[in-house]
C-alpha cells in the first residue's frame, strides 16, 4: 500500500539494498562454487567434482575437531539454556533489588569485546592452575551463550499472562508441577529458539575457542584458522562450505519452527 | 509487598547459577585482567605476583633506552588509532549502505519483509571465520575480482587489495553489515508511518521526510547499530589477520601477539583493560548523547 504511493520512493533506496544482498551473498556464492572445482588451483574453474568433500570426509583431524565442536556445543548449549530459562523465570516475577545488577551482567558477554573477554578467560584458567582443553572450552562457551539464550525466553515469558500460573496454583499444583504443566509449554518456542541460538553461537565461536582451548580441544573454527594461515587449497574450501551449509540450515531451520509456532 | 521467604528463597535458587557462572568467569576474569596488568612480567609468559610494575603502560607510549630513560614511542598509539580509524571507516560505511537497506525493507509488503529479513539475518548467524576466507578467494591476485576487472580491461596488472588496510574495510563492512541493518529496520519497523504521511501531507519532500521525520525515529536502532558494527570492528582479531599485512595490524593482533610470541602477560592485559575502557567509553558517549532530548 505504501509503495503504491510515488512520494514513498526514496530515490537510491532500492540500488543500495540490490547491492547490499548482492554484497553479501556474493562470498557465499563464490566460495560453495569454487568447493566444487576439480581443479587443484582453486581460482581456475575445469569442472564439477566431490573430491574435496571426500578428502574432507577422510580428514582425521578435521572429523576430530568436528566431533570437539560438537561435544563442546551440545554441552554449552544444555548447560546455558537450563541456566538461562531458571534465570529468567525469576526475573519475570516481581521486582527485586539487584535486578538491574543481573541485567547488566547477562549483558556483559555481549558487551565486552570478544577478545577482552577472550584474554581475561585465559588468565583467568591459567592463574587457578587449570589445564586447558575441552573443560576450559565448555566453561567460557556456557559464559557467552547464557545471554543468547536467556533474551529469547525472557521475550517469551513477556508476553506470558501471570493469570495461567496462578490459577494453576489456585489448584493446588507446586512450583514444580506449575512449571511443568503450565509455564514451560508456553514458554517452550523461546526456549528451543535459545537453545538454537546458543548452539550457534557455540559452535561457530573462534576467537573466545583459540584462546582457552590448548592443544587437545582444537574445534572446527580453530582448526579452519589454522589451515587457512597455511594457504588457500581446495580442502579448505570444503570444510568452509560444509560449515556455512549447516549455519545456513540452522538458521533456516529455526525461521521455519518460528513460523509455524506463531 | 515483600515476598514470603520461602519465594525469595525459590528466586535466589533459580537465580544462583546463572548468577554465579558470571560472576565467576565473567567478571572475576577480568579484574582478574585488571590486576595483572599492573604486575611485573615473567621471563617465558605469566606474571611475578609479588612485583608491582606500571610498565605495561609505560610501555604503550615510551620505549625504554639502554640507560633506561625514556623516549616517546608512537608505535602503539598508531595501532590504536589504526583501528579507531578502520573501525570508525566500517561504522559509517555499514551505516551508508545498512540505512537504505532496512529503510526497503521496511517499506515492503509484510511477507516480502519476513522473507528479506531472513535473507539478511542468514550471514548474521553463518560463521565469520570463514566469511572473511571467503574474501580471500575473491580480493587475491588471480581471484574472481582480480581476473574480472583484467578481462574488462578496468585494470592492469595485479590487483593487489589483499593484505592492506583497504581489504581490512572490505571485510568489516561484509562482516558488519547484518548488524547494522537489523537494530535499523527494527526501529523502522516500530514507527508510526502516518507521521510520515503527516509530513508529506503538511507539504514535506521526501528529503525532509527522510531528515526530520524517518531519521529521528530511527535513532535508536542507528545508534544501536553503530555500537554493535563498531565494538566487534574495533576489537577484531582474524579479519585484519587474514585479510590485512604486517601494515594493517590492530588492538586484537597486538593483544594476541603477546600471549604468543611476546609472552608478555601484562602488557596483553593491559592493551585488552585499554581496550574495554575504550569501548565503555564509546558506549557512554553515545547512550548520554542519544538520550538527550532532540533538538537541544
Amino acid at each position: 500500500m505504501q509503495a503504491s504511493n510515488n512520494l514513498w520512493r526514496f530515490r537510491g533506496v532500492t540500488p543500495t539494498a540490490m547491492l547490499a544482498f548482492v554484497y553479501l551473498y556474493l562470498p557465499i556464492v563464490v566460495l560453495v562454487v569454487l568447493s566444487f572445482n576439480a581443479n587443484r588451483i582453486a581460482t581456475l574453474w575445469t569442472g564439477f567434482s566431490f573430491d574435496w568433500y571426500l578428502k574432507v570426509m577422510d580428514n582425521d583431524n578435521i572429523l576430530r575437531a568436528t566431533k570437539n565442536s560438537l561435544i563442546i556445543a551440545c554441552g554449552a548449549t544444555v548447560l546455558a539454556t537450563s541456566f538461562a530459562t531458571m534465570a529468567a523465570l525469576a526475573m519475570a516475577g516481581k521486582r527485586f533489588r539487584g535486578q538491574a545488577f543481573i541485567n547488566a551482567m547477562l549483558g556483559l558477554p555481549l558487551l565486552v569485546p570478544e577478545i577482552v573477554t577472550a584474554v581475561a578467560s585465559l588468565l583467568f584458567f591459567l592463574a587457578l592452575g587449570l589445564d586447558l582443553g575441552l573443560m576450559t572450552v565448555l566453561i567460557a562457551h556456557t559464559v557467552f551463550c547464557i545471554p543468547f539464550a536467556y533474551l529469547p525466553i525472557r521475550a517469551r515469558l513477556e508476553g506470558l499472562d501471570p493469570r495461567l500460573a496462578e490459577a494453576a496454583a489456585d489448584l493446588y499444583a507446586g512450583p514444580f508441577a506449575t512449571f511443568r504443566r503450565v509455564t514451560l509449554p508456553l514458554i517452550l518456542p523461546g526456549v528451543l529458539s535459545g537453545a538454537m541460538l546458543a548452539f550457534i553461537v557455540s559452535l561457530d565461536d573462534f576467537v573466545i575457542t583459540f584462546f582457552v582451548a590448548g592443544a587437545g580441544a582444537t574445534t572446527l573454527p580453530v582448526y579452519i584458522f589454522g589451515l587457512i594461515r597455511m594457504g588457500i587449497t581446495p580442502e579448505v574450501n570444503a570444510v568452509s562450505a560444509l560449515m556455512l551449509l549447516v549455519s545456513i540450515a540452522f538458521v533456516a531451520l529455526s525461521y521455519w519452527m518460528g513460523q509455524r509456532k506463531s | 509487598m515483600s515476598l514470603d521467604p520461602h519465594r525469595r528463597w525459590r528466586r535466589r535458587l533459580l537465580l544462583a547459577p546463572t548468577t554465579l557462572t558470571l560472576l565467576l568467569f565473567m567478571l572475576l576474569p577480568m579484574l582478574l585482567m585488571a590486576w595483572m596488568s599492573v604486575l611485573a612480567p615473567d621471563t617465558y609468559g605469566g606474571v611475578r605476583w609479588h612485583e608491582w610494575s606500571v610498565d605495561a603502560y609505560v610501555q604503550f607510549l615510551y620505549e625504554r633506552d639502554l640507560d633506561d630513560s625514556l623516549t616517546l614511542n608512537s608505535d602503539y598509539l598508531q595501532i590504536f588509532g589504526r583501528s579507531f580509524l578502520l573501525a570508525g571507516f566500517a561504522t559509517v560505511v555499514t551505516l551508508l549502505i545498512g540505512f537504505p537497506t532496512a529503510l526497503y525493507i521496511a517499506l515492503k509488503e509484510e511477507k516480502t519483509r519476513q522473507r528479506l529479513i531472513l535473507l539478511i539475518s542468514i550471514p548474521f548467524w553463518t560463521n565469520l571465520l570463514v566469511r572473511t576466507y571467503a574474501w580471500m578467494l575473491l580480493l587475491r591476485n588471480g581471484g574472481l575480482i582480480d581476473s574480472s576487472l583484467s578481462a574488462l580491461g578496468l585494470s592492469q596488472g595485479a590487483l593487489d587489495v589483499l593484505y592492506t588496510p583497504t581489504a581490512v574495510a572490505i571485510g568489516f563492512v561484509y562482516s558488519f553489515l547484518p548488524f547494522m541493518v537489523l537494530p535499523i529496520y527494527t526501529s523502522l519497523e516500530k514507527m508510526d508511518w502516518r507521521l510520515v504521511e503527516a509530513a508529506f501531507d503538511l507539504g514535506a519532500n521526501r528529503w525532509q521526510a527522510l531528515r526530520r521525520v524517518i531519521l529521528p525515529l530511527a535513532m535508536p536502532g542507528i545508534v544501536a547499530g553503530c555500537l554493535l558494527v563498531f565494538i566487534p570492528a574495533i576489537g577484531s582479531y582474524y579479519i585484519p589477520e587474514l585479510l590485512g599485512g604486517g601494515k594493517s595490524l590492530m588492538i586484537g593482533n597486538l593483544i594476541q601477539n603477546q600471549f604468543g610470541t611476546a609472552r608478555n602477560w601484562p602488557f596483553g592485559a593491559a592493551l585488552s583493560f585499554m581496550l574495554l575502557a575504550l569501548v565503555l567509553l564509546a558506549m557512554w558517549v553515545y547512550t548520554r548523547r542519544f538520550q538527550r532530548p532532540p533538538g537541544e
